[in-house]
């Protein structure tokens, strides 16, 4: 049952791939296009063209591409000549340690609000979280994090409106750094976890089999605990999992607001120059992040659930 | 009543009442006082909504949702429940009074194995240590005759029948050595001949350990085996109360005596008079050798799980064939073929000699207006937003055409004609009680003015005194109009009420099709021997006496090939034949088995015969 998911991730992969290519096809225009500018002559594109092989039928350099990111050869970058792997390590570990660090602060506080709410169902805490998350929710996440921007950086003064900074001497430094980019992506984050979270534990607190143990007098912490978040780990895995993929897409506004140096910058100036390569490499690294995050919760939930794991 | 020493349970002047999304309060309970001596057994007994559920949870200290006592006392071994805060009352519930829940399948955690949650009461009261524990409830499953007590707890709840988790459920009520078990409906949702073992199951255990219990039910006939007291609820309140004997046979309220009579034996119904046929004329509906279920089919023609393995019956006009069998036996997906619902993937269904198609879409309006379905549920089978006017009007328009006037008065004639009174055209299906949605799902399916009824467990949801009136409506109809009906059910009792004719399914096959007088006669397959003494009757000291000598082995293992599906169950089978080839048919008089055994072997077979069906 698990080999069926992560063949099934696999496949929806080498699908993405085909749709990725055919995309960065459709976009029109291309690098020679992008370097020369308006004023290049048909000759010098046509020779640029053969030099960087985008002559070639689509469907070469389709296989071309697919047979180098196999081999893990990301290509060249057809504006600045590096390999791409050069250029993506860097920005790859910033952005990492970006989503890393949101998704380390969100998780655990979306899980706890959660499954607090559920617990105390109809007090003044449940609909404050409520209000809360439909409130964060319902608001794009580049107005907060420009609102942030404007509070914290321009009036306070107490955090950089930029977070292009790679000085991470102190943890003074980190602080600086990541408060801001990191609280914007929770906000946005969090609040699909939270509530998922609150109806997965509410609907096993309201079962049949919570009730008979609350009848075996089970004490509250272990009637929520042990009987039932067991239950609630499937739709919490998920809820997770989609969440921290939307922190892919969050990213990129975030990382453009912030001048963060992650992949998402890279991506949206590749686009601009039609620097294929790039961008194709970083399409694919977000579409394989996608899967991984949402394959890894159902093979989760797989084994949490003993109906599944016993078959 | 005993008077001797104090009562382990009492009850004095109890009410409890729920609150409403108004905020007004609603006396659902009233009144209610009741003890019980220790090691007495009492059965709380009343229909749906008589209350009997609620008080026994009172017992435990516990409401559900937003119902609370609102008055009066609770006590139990000693302690005030009733205003007594929640922290002292997780310390007296599993120990002191422990609950055992109707549906266990739905009361174990599905994600936890079933040791750590039987000795979960034992652990959280600090009782004793794991180890000693697991010993225990391992003596526990031995007294409860559980198969293979010493691994049954490392499963999980999904990989044990639904027999075993109610007496799994029991191991974890009594682990604690509680003064008081409160039994829900413990049996209900378990087929006839699981409830037979799982009672005998409970009364062993409540018996060598002397327990006292609460046990709650709607089923006189079961009560009457297990309790030593009876008392009997409605509109939550008290109508009387007394030992069993004085309940079953001298009953001082009317409403304890239509529960009597509702749960005895019925008379059987005259039989209808054969009706005018030639003698060429092919039955009403004939089903020949219909094979159906799910998944791909194979190049046999066989689904991937067949429900339904070679079925042939026919139906006369205005005749009953009843088809009983445990749940998963396939008699619902029977009803399903026929109507059109559920294609079958080999053989054939014919009405009036002509083979109808498998899919409902493909048949003619014709062929759909006569043969109609009645559903077991008519809560979900009545639209809640139409009401019974238009839900009865419907098949009028469209079957015939009938519109304005017309129709409202064979709305009318329809409501009259299954007793409803016809003010209740206008009003919609959640303000009536379930008797009446059951009449009027049954009006909906008359108004196509079939030929054929087919009525799936049409009573089961009914509590039995409606289920007895909904009874006597249907044998009425019959009589009035010559319908045919495939009733379908699990009850023996209501077969032999109304059927002219019986099939028995197991394993979706029919094991043997009896006419009205061969049921009552001596010769029987061995499953239908095991059906008839499992339906537990009228009189204490019948599920001593009851003989399970056609039965070993519990749980339906119906899913081999080859070979007859009741083997794994049959005390008088012969391994080596019935294992490997299917069994043959043979025909006697007015009745069919499928048994390798055939009439005379079945005759010869000396616990068969002794043990006679009761009476």
């Amino acid at each position: 049952m698990i080999a069926k998911r992560v063949g099934g991730a696999l496949l929806t992969l080498f699908l993405l791939s085909l749709v990725v290519f055919a995309m960065s096809l459709l976009m029109g225009g291309d690098a020679a296009e992008a370097m020369l500018g308006q004023n290049a002559t048909p000759e010098a594109l046509a020779g640029l063209r053969a030099a960087m092989h985008l002559d070639q039928p689509s469907w070469q350099r389709y296989l071309a591409w697919l047979g180098g990111l196999l081999r893990g050869d990301l290509g060249v970058s057809l504006i600045t000549k590096l390999p791409v792997s050069t250029l993506l390590a860097p920005r790859l570990l910033a952005s990492l340690q970006l989503a890393g660090l949101t998704a380390a602060v969100s998780v655990p506080l979306a899980l706890f609000l959660g499954i607090l709410a559920a617990v105390r169902r109809g007090s003044l805490l449940d609909r404050a979280i409520s209000m809360a998350t439909i409130g964060v929710v319902s608001v794009p996440e580049f107005v907060i994090a420009t609102l942030m921007v404007l509070i914290f950086a321009v009036r306070l003064h107490w955090l950089p409106a930029l977070s292009s900074s790679r000085d991470f001497s102190s943890l003074h430094d980190v602080v600086r750094v990541f408060t801001m980019p990191v609280l914007c992506l929770a906000c946005v984050v969090m609040a699909q976890m939270i509530r998922m979270t609150r109806a997965a534990v509410c609907d096993a607190l309201d079962s049949s089999y919570v009730e008979a143990a609350r009848l075996k007098g089970v004490p509250p912490r272990r009637l929520v605990l042990g009987h039932a978040l067991p239950n609630a780990i499937g739709p919490i895995v998920n809820a997770v999992a989609l969440s921290l993929s939307v922190l892919l897409g969050g990213v990129i506004v975030i990382e453009v607001i912030f001048n963060y140096p992650g992949v998402a910058r890279l991506m949206v100036d590749a686009v601009s120059t039609r620097d294929l390569p790039l961008i194709q490499t970083v399409a694919m690294i977000f579409s394989a992040a996608y899967l991984m995050l949402v394959t890894s919760a159902d093979i989760v939930a797989i084994l949490c659930n003993p109906r599944l794991r016993h078959r | 009543m005993t008077l001797s020493g104090d009562p382990l349970v009492r009850l004095a002047g109890l009410e409890i009442s729920v609150r409403d999304a108004q905020g007004q309060d609603k006396i659902i309970v009233r009144d209610i006082s009741l003890e019980v001596q220790p090691g007495e057994v009492l059965a709380l007994i009343g229909e749906s909504g008589s209350g009997k559920t609620t008080i026994a949870l009172s017992m435990l200290g516990y409401t559900r949702g937003a119902c609370r006592i609102s008055g009066g006392t609770v006590e139990v071994a000693g302690h005030r429940l009733d205003g007594l805060p929640e922290a002292r009352l997780r310390g007296l519930r599993g120990r002191v009074v422990s609950y055992v829940a109707q549906s266990a399948a739905a009361a174990f955690n599905p994600m936890l194995p079933i040791m750590r949650q039987v000795i979960e009461p034992a652990l959280v009261h600090g009782l004793m240590t794991r180890e000693v524990a697991e010993d225990k409830a391992r003596g526990l499953f031995r007294a409860l005759a559980l198969p293979r007590p010493d691994t049954v707890g490392d499963r999980y709840p999904h990989q044990v029948s639904g027999g075993q988790l109610q007496r799994l459920m029991a191991a974890m009520a009594l682990i604690t050595d509680p003064a008081l078990v409160i039994f829900d409906e413990p049996t209900t949702a378990l087929d006839v001949t699981t409830q037979i073992e799982v009672l005998k199951a409970f009364k062993a255990v409540v018996r060598d350990l002397g327990t006292t219990a609460v046990y709650v039910s709607h089923d006189l006939a079961v009560v009457a085996q297990i309790a030593d007291r009876i008392c009997v609820l409605r509109d939550g309140m008290v109508q009387e109360q007394g030992r069993v004997e004085e309940i079953l046979f001298l009953p001082r309220q009317d409403y304890t005596r239509a529960l009597v009579a509702a749960a005895a034996a019925r008379v059987p119904a005259a039989p209808m008079p054969d009706l005018p046929r030639d003698a060429g004329d092919p039955p009403l509906i004939q089903m020949r050798d219909v094979v159906a279920g799910y998944g791909g089919v194979d190049a046999q023609g066989n689904p991937q799980v067949r429900i339904l393995g070679g079925v042939s019956f026919a139906i006369e006009r205005g005749k009953v064939l009843g088809v009983i069998g445990e749940s998963g036996s396939g008699k619902s997906t029977l009803a399903r073929v026929v109507a059109g619902l559920h294609a079958p993937a080999s053989g054939r269904v014919n009405l009036d000699g002509y083979t109808l198609e498998g899919e409902i879409r493909h048949r003619d309006k014709e062929q759909l207006r006569r043969i109609q379905l009645v559903f077991q549920n008519a809560d979900t089978a009545l639209n809640p937003a139409v009401s019974v006017g238009e839900a009865i009007g419907r098949p009028l328009t469209f079957f015939h055409a009938l519109r304005g006037t017309d129709r409202k008065a064979e709305v009318v004639r329809l409501l009259d004609l299954v007793r409803l009174p016809a003010a209740l055209a206008g009003r919609l299906p959640g303000e009536l009680s379930g008797g009446q949605k059951q009449r009027v799902n049954l009006a909906r399916a008359l108004a196509a003015r079939p030929d054929l009824l087919l009525c799936d467990e049409v009573t089961s949801a009914l509590d039995p005194v409606v289920a007895e009136a909904v009874l006597d409506l249907l044998i009425d109809l019959r009589r009035e109009l010559g319908l045919a009906y495939m009733f379908i059910t699990h009850d023996i009792g209501i077969v032999r009420a109304i059927a002219d004719e019986v099939m028995v399914l197991y394993g979706g096959v029919p094991v043997e099709l009896a006419s009205h007088e061969a049921l009552e006669g001596p010769l029987h397959h061995p499953y239908t021997r095991l059906l008839m003494a499992s339906v537990p009757e009228l009189r204490p000291g019948w599920l001593e006496a009851a003989n399970s000598a056609f039965s070993c082995g519990s749980s339906a293992g119906a899913g081999h090939a080859a070979g007859c599906r009741f083997f794994q169950r049959c005390a008088i089978s012969r391994p080596g034949l019935c294992d490997v080839l299917d069994p043959a048919v043979h025909v006697g008089a007015g009745q069919t088995i499928a048994c390798h055994l055939g009439f005379d072997g079945l005759q010869a077979a000396p616990r068969i015969a002794q043990g006679a069906i009761p009476a």
